[in-house]
């Protein structure tokens, strides 16, 4: 097990280091001087000079890689050109509302796409089966921007179940805040259901197959015991790794759905840097997200492997 | 020739017979053909506007209503078909010709595989979305741009496909006659290789067209794609957010233009895999 982790854990840091390198050596080639960037249009050629001589981007390219490098691994981001505050700090003050929509979206996909799933494979081929492959492959294409303009028609702007956009006040209460969330998650919840469904599907019609199932019929037990407990407890492993995946790609997939409910999140703030052209924030917030990729990568990996021991020899 | 005329017409007589694949080919090939003859097809000139018949609701002249200045909805749509759709084939012809060169490599020369794949690793450590819109803002906004900075995006997912099915073919007895025979390296990935893998590279093309369609619709809507003037079924929805409270039909229609042409994408994708994938054809 601790040869397993370790090699993974290898692996990991050469893929943090190489995204730091292919993010670092992008935005280099990006049009535009960074330090004239942030003094704005009315510096002259001497402060413009000063200003690259103190971030140090009068020195050779490699140099200022690993100066960057060494101050990533210390945790320090660098600072936003238009907040006037650190890297670190903007993404924290944002980090809320994206992780409890990540969170919630999450929820919503398994709770949408296990019992989805189990229902699929069980009744294969029937009605039930088509219509809920039909969904899972509908709900796989529809833009969640879209998606979430149509709920926000619907049950915000006509219904009034839900506000229309934003987190609530600064000052509200989490449960307010919350209620901001609704809508948001189920979107992205409905969008990134569809993986989980096909998963669940297939991981059970797999074990549905095994001798096992057919022992555990023969023995004369409730045809619910037999999906619930032996079925469904193997069918597991893999329904948790793609939970997993669901939830590392949903810290993405949560851009765009902040911009259309305009929840001041990560998303939210790497949107507005691109357009802004803020550099240290759109390096910053790709190094954090692909590290809590890797990291929930990792330790689906690990659950994997420590409940499947046959996973570890590979 | 012939013999191959009948393969062909074996092969899509095997892939239409699911109903649901060949709406799909149906609604997709309504799609191009709109998109290709817009000129004739659409019923207005796109960009005309007409300010006294703004924010219309559908009726018979304009059967998916106007815009907010004005402009028929169905016109841009059909010529918004043209750059989501053309956007998303040359974002698969680019991610297929990167991705298939490095997939070749990494899985066919062994001291290429650890660099290549650790590239891609880090690449699709990075969600799509994210680094599309990276891309975008070191290229600067542009049709040319979107497509470059998708086809980046997805090719590490072509190069994952084709380096695992080179493995497979490269350890057939074929491959090792081929090189015995002295046969070079290039002819061999070229003809005894590539041609062999074509049926994965083929179904994942598809996928990655439905992809690409969802991805430049999300790029512009978020402003960092096309360039709000030019006509895309994701600019349209952009722009018209501001008025759906009372003109719903503005960012309606292109959405379910987006939906019909993804999900008829993923549809034939899905019927060429079950088709070409003789172990899941057993399965089935």
């Amino acid at each position: 097990m601790w040869d397993f982790f370790w090699r993974r854990l290898t692996g990991l840091i050469v893929v943090m280091a190489l995204v730091a390198t292919l993010v670092f050596f992008l935005t280099r080639l990006a049009p535009g001087d960074p330090a004239a960037l942030m003094l704005g249009d009315q510096a002259s050629a001497a402060d413009i000079a000063a200003l690259r001589a103190v971030y140090g981007l009068d020195q050779p390219l490699l140099v200022q890689f690993g100066l960057w490098l060494k101050e990533i691994l210390k945790g320090n981001l660098g600072q936003s050109i238009f907040l006037q505050r650190p890297v670190t700090q903007a993404l924290l003050e944002r980090a809320e509302p994206t992780f409890f929509l990540a969170l919630f979206s999450v929820l919503i996909a398994a709770l949408i796409g296990i019992p989805a799933g189990i229902v699929s494979a069980v009744w294969r081929g029937r009605l039930v089966d088509q219509i809920v492959s039909a969904l899972a492959m509908l709900s796989a294409n529809i833009p969640s921007f879209w998606l979430g303009l149509l709920f926000i028609q619907f049950f915000a702007v006509k219904w009034h179940l839900f506000p229309v956009a934003g987190y609530g006040d600064p000052g509200a209460p989490l449960l307010e805040r919350l209620r901001h969330l609704v809508l948001p998650a189920t979107v992205l919840g409905l969008v990134n259901s569809a993986l989980i469904t096909r998963f669940t599907r297939a991981s059970m019609l797999d074990i549905l197959s095994e001798d096992f199932i057919r022992t555990a019929r023969s023995k004369g037990l409730a045809e619910g015991v037999v999906v619930w407990r032996h079925a469904f407890g193997n069918a597991l492993i893999p329904v948790i790794t793609v939970v997993g995946l669901t939830a590392a790609l949903l810290v993405g997939g949560a851009i765009v759905t902040e911009t259309v409910f305009g929840l001041p999140g990560i998303g939210n703030l790497v949107v507005s840097a691109v357009l802004r052209r803020d550099y240290p924030v759109i390096q910053g917030a790709l190094i954090v997200v692909a590290a809590i990729y890797v990291l929930i990568n990792l330790a689906v990996d690990l659950i994997y492997a420590w409940v499947d021991p046959r996973v570890r020899a590979q | 020739m012939t013999v191959l005329h009948a393969q062909m017409a074996l092969f899509l007589k095997r892939l239409f017979r699911r109903r649901l694949v060949l709406l799909a080919a149906l609604i997709l090939s309504v799609l191009v053909i709109s998109a290709l003859l817009a000129h004739w097809v659409a019923p207005f000139d796109p960009s005309v506007m007409k300010l006294v018949r703004r924010l219309k609701p559908p009726s018979d002249v304009n059967w998916l209503g106007t815009d907010e200045f004005g402009r028929d909805i169905l016109s841009r749509i059909i010529f918004g078909a043209r750059a989501s759709l053309g956007i998303g084939f040359l974002v698969v012809i680019f991610s297929m010709g990167i991705g298939t060169v490095l997939g070749l490599l990494a899985g066919y020369i062994k001291t290429l595989d650890a660099p290549i794949m650790r590239l891609a690793d880090a690449m699709m450590a990075l969600p799509d979305i994210l680094l599309a819109i990276f891309l975008m803002a070191v290229l600067g906004p542009s049709a040319g741009n979107v497509v470059l900075a998708l086809s980046i995006v997805y090719a590490p997912r072509v190069v994952r496909v084709v380096r695992a099915s080179t493995l497979v073919v490269s350890a057939l007895p074929f491959v090792e006659a081929a090189r015995a025979l002295g046969v070079s390296t290039f002819r061999i990935l070229r003809v005894h290789i590539l041609l062999n893998i074509a049926s994965p590279i083929l179904v994942q093309a598809t996928f990655i067209f439905a992809y690409a369609v969802l991805a430049e619709a999300g790029l512009s809507f978020l402003g960092a794609g096309v360039p709000p003037e030019v006509p895309t079924w994701g600019t349209m929805i952009a722009a018209g957010q501001q008025y759906a409270d009372d003109a719903f039909w503005v960012v309606l229609f292109p959405g379910l233009a987006i939906v019909m042409a993804a999900l008829s994408l993923q549809l034939i994708g899905d019927g060429l895999r079950d088709m070409l994938d003789p172990k899941l054809r057993k399965a089935l």
